[in-house]
């Protein structure tokens, strides 16, 4: 029992995080109706950078998280309006092969700058010891309390900005149609810079969280490509269109990989998320929370 | 061989060329006899290359080029002709490997040089079945759904051997054993690769370039352009897009059987995630649906990890943390590039040129 609760708090955290990989890649799809497949490069690279400042240059771990998230809205913006913006109106292909082309690049530029050889250990930003409940350790520390209240405080202002706020109205408009947005006055061009620029800072955030982890680390290839897949399974499983759908979609993947891991097997990780991507998929090809849409004549 | 395969959008206007039949005769006619005989002559050049060349042009240009090229031909058929995606290409490759490993473990007994055309065959059958697999989940998948789908298979996968109940039968991480193939009296062994791997791509482009210049090729298209336009002429879109799967991975099929043999290993460290994104950007340097344009990726990807090295000297960066990187950012490159710049890549290229040179003869 007391394994099974300590599973669960883990699979919350993990959760979380998948939580929040899709959250970035539902804002993206809502955006420009592409699937950010250099997400996970994107955050590897921001990583990368806050690595070297916490651990070469010695900065501050909260220096170092605002340089990281800074330099993803960078990222992110100048990827939208450079790379993405002359397929995003073509064929589907063409926009995930241009993503898939800027992953490998920010991996072989990272490979570069870092090298491949050493995976980098990373500060955590609190005491990642579990928590004592009597005389048994929970396998929940304050790193993972401060790993959830993050993520959580970002969906909620991510809530707010889209909801309650003009710019959060403006961005809903261009996603739902760009060409009546547009004649009513939103800068529809600017609002996708931003779409993705927040996606990017966001994922940025989740980048640091998982590096200081007990068990993360910073390398150019392996666990930022796996942490994509997971986002990636998480949004579907919230059916890529609903915020809301994306972070639900995290906890339960989340749980999944933690019971799967330690009762079946902690080899074939990535192996679970593929089955219960395509178990979603078979089920509701465009996820479980998607509303029943025609294929586009 | 190289010039069969119509251009994606030139393919339904002009299926055959009517100037060039009195010149060629019955050649012109049928296409089976014309890429037979591509096939031949191809084999020709390329055996005169064999044996010409050194041991290591040959372990690690000939075939490897040639290997890659049966997978990356697979993959341009899947992508350029049916308009599936599959950045998992690999995984394929892995599945044929490790059938000819098993295949060879556990119902073969001799070595001889028959047995190898059955375990190649065999690596083909059992990529094509896992193929169908796929392809059946894939039939339901549209874009990005099913390239992060096929993305995380081929992340996946590598990993299965790992798993505690598999890694008995399937070797764990070493992946298993497989013997070397026995060269016949007079030829030493890495020409003896060379020619089986050729061999191989020629068989494979011969079987493709047939294939999607048959009924099979035109569904294909068809559905590709309009799935709801094909279905209404009678085509069974799912039925189309799984047969697209099994014949891709066949080619990835052969492919992994003959890294297989030319490594004497089945081992997931063979396939990282960075081969799948490779093939991806053989097909789409070469000009996505075009066997020549799998032929020309095939060279770039495997030449350039070789020149890497010489490349970033020459620009006098003495890093093995540059070299080591090249290749990979020059697919990423290539990839963003060609998808802006050059969409339809080198074969577009060479494509429109001729077309500009020579205006009134089309091909």
């Amino acid at each position: 029992m007391f394994r099974f609760l300590n599973l669960t708090l883990n699979g919350l955290t993990n959760g979380m995080i998948y939580a929040a990989v899709a959250l970035a890649l539902v804002m993206i799809w809502r955006a420009t109706r592409i699937v950010n497949f250099a997400q996970g490069g994107m955050l590897m690279f921001t990583t990368f950078i806050a690595w070297d400042l916490a651990q070469v240059h010695h900065a501050n771990y909260w220096v170092a998280l605002v340089v990281a998230v800074v330099a993803g809205i960078l990222i992110g913006g100048v990827a939208e309006r450079v790379l993405v913006r002359p397929v995003e109106n073509g064929p589907p292909l063409n926009a995930v092969i241009v993503t898939l082309g800027l992953l490998i690049f920010l991996q072989a530029l990272a490979g570069m700058i870092w090298g491949n050889s050493q995976a980098h250990s990373y500060p955590p930003a609190f005491r990642f010891i579990g928590y004592k409940v009597g005389d048994r350790t929970l396998r929940f520390s304050p790193n993972d309390l401060f790993i959830v209240l993050s993520v959580l405080v970002v969906v909620i202002a991510l809530y707010v900005l889209f909801q309650r706020t003009s710019l959060g109205l403006q961005m809903r408009a261009t996603a739902f149609n760009p060409e009546v947005a547009g004649l009513l006055g939103v800068r529809v061009g600017r609002l996708l810079t931003l779409g993705w620029a927040l996606a990017a800072g966001l994922g940025a955030l989740v980048g640091v969280l998982v590096a200081g982890t007990s068990s993360g680390y910073v390398t150019p290839v392996g666990p930022f490509d796996a942490l994509l897949i997971y986002g990636f399974t998480a949004a579907v499983i919230g059916g890529l269109d609903s915020p809301g759908g994306a972070v639900v979609g995290g906890v339960v993947l989340g749980l999944i990989l933690s019971y799967a891991d330690s009762y079946i097997s902690n080899f074939i990780q990535t192996m679970y998320a593929l089955v219960v991507l395509i178990a979603v998929l078979m089920i509701r090809p465009k996820g479980i929370f998607s509303r029943t849409s025609e294929r586009r004549v | 061989m190289a010039d069969e395969l119509e251009s994606p959008a030139g393919a339904l206007i002009a299926p055959t060329s009517a100037s060039s039949t009195d010149r060629f005769g019955v050649l012109s006619r049928s296409t089976l006899l014309r890429h037979t005989l591509a096939a031949l002559v191809g084999f020709g050049v390329l055996w005169l290359l064999i044996t010409s060349f050194s041991d290591y042009r040959n372990s690690s240009w000939i075939a490897p080029i040639a290997f890659t090229v049966c997978a990356a031909a697979g993959l341009t058929v899947l992508v350029g002709l049916s308009g599936q995606i599959s950045l998992g290409h690999g995984a394929f490759m892995l599945v044929g490997a490790y059938t000819l490993a098993l295949v060879q473990e556990h119902w073969t007994t001799s070595h001889g040089n028959l047995a190898m055309i059955g375990l190649l065959a065999a690596a083909a059958a059992g990529a094509a079945l896992f193929g169908a697999l796929v392809g059946v989940a894939a039939a339901r998948l549209r874009g990005p759904y099913l390239a992060g789908a096929t993305l995380a298979l081929a992340l996946g996968l590598p990993t299965l051997p790992s798993y505690e109940k598999l890694s008995g039968k399937l070797g764990g991480n070493a992946g298993l054993f497989v013997s070397s193939p026995n060269p016949p009296n007079g030829m030493d062994l890495y020409r003896w690769q060379s020619v089986i791997c050729c061999a191989s791509a020629v068989v494979v482009l011969w079987v493709l370039a047939n294939v999607s210049r048959s009924r099979v090729g035109r569904s294909f298209r068809a559905v590709r352009d309009d799935e709801i336009a094909a279905s209404l002429c009678g085509l069974s879109v799912p039925r189309v897009q799984v047969l697209a799967f099994v014949l891709s991975a066949a080619g990835a099929g052969v492919a992994g059987g003959l890294l297989a043999m030319i490594d004497l290993t089945a081992g997931p460290q063979a396939f990282p995630l960075s081969l799948s994104f490779g093939l991806l950007a053989a097909v789409v340097f070469g000009g996505l649906g075009s066997l020549a344009g799998a032929i020309y990726g095939s060279i770039l990807i495997t030449l350039l990890p070789l020149w890497s090295q010489d490349i970033t000297d020459a620009l006098s960066v003495h890093s093995h943390k540059v070299s080591s990187n090249m290749p990979l950012m020059v697919y990423g490159i290539v990839l963003t590039v060609a998808m802006l710049a050059v969409p339809n890549g080198i074969q577009g290229l060479l494509r429109s040129l001729r077309l500009t040179l020579a205006p009134g003869r089309r091909r």
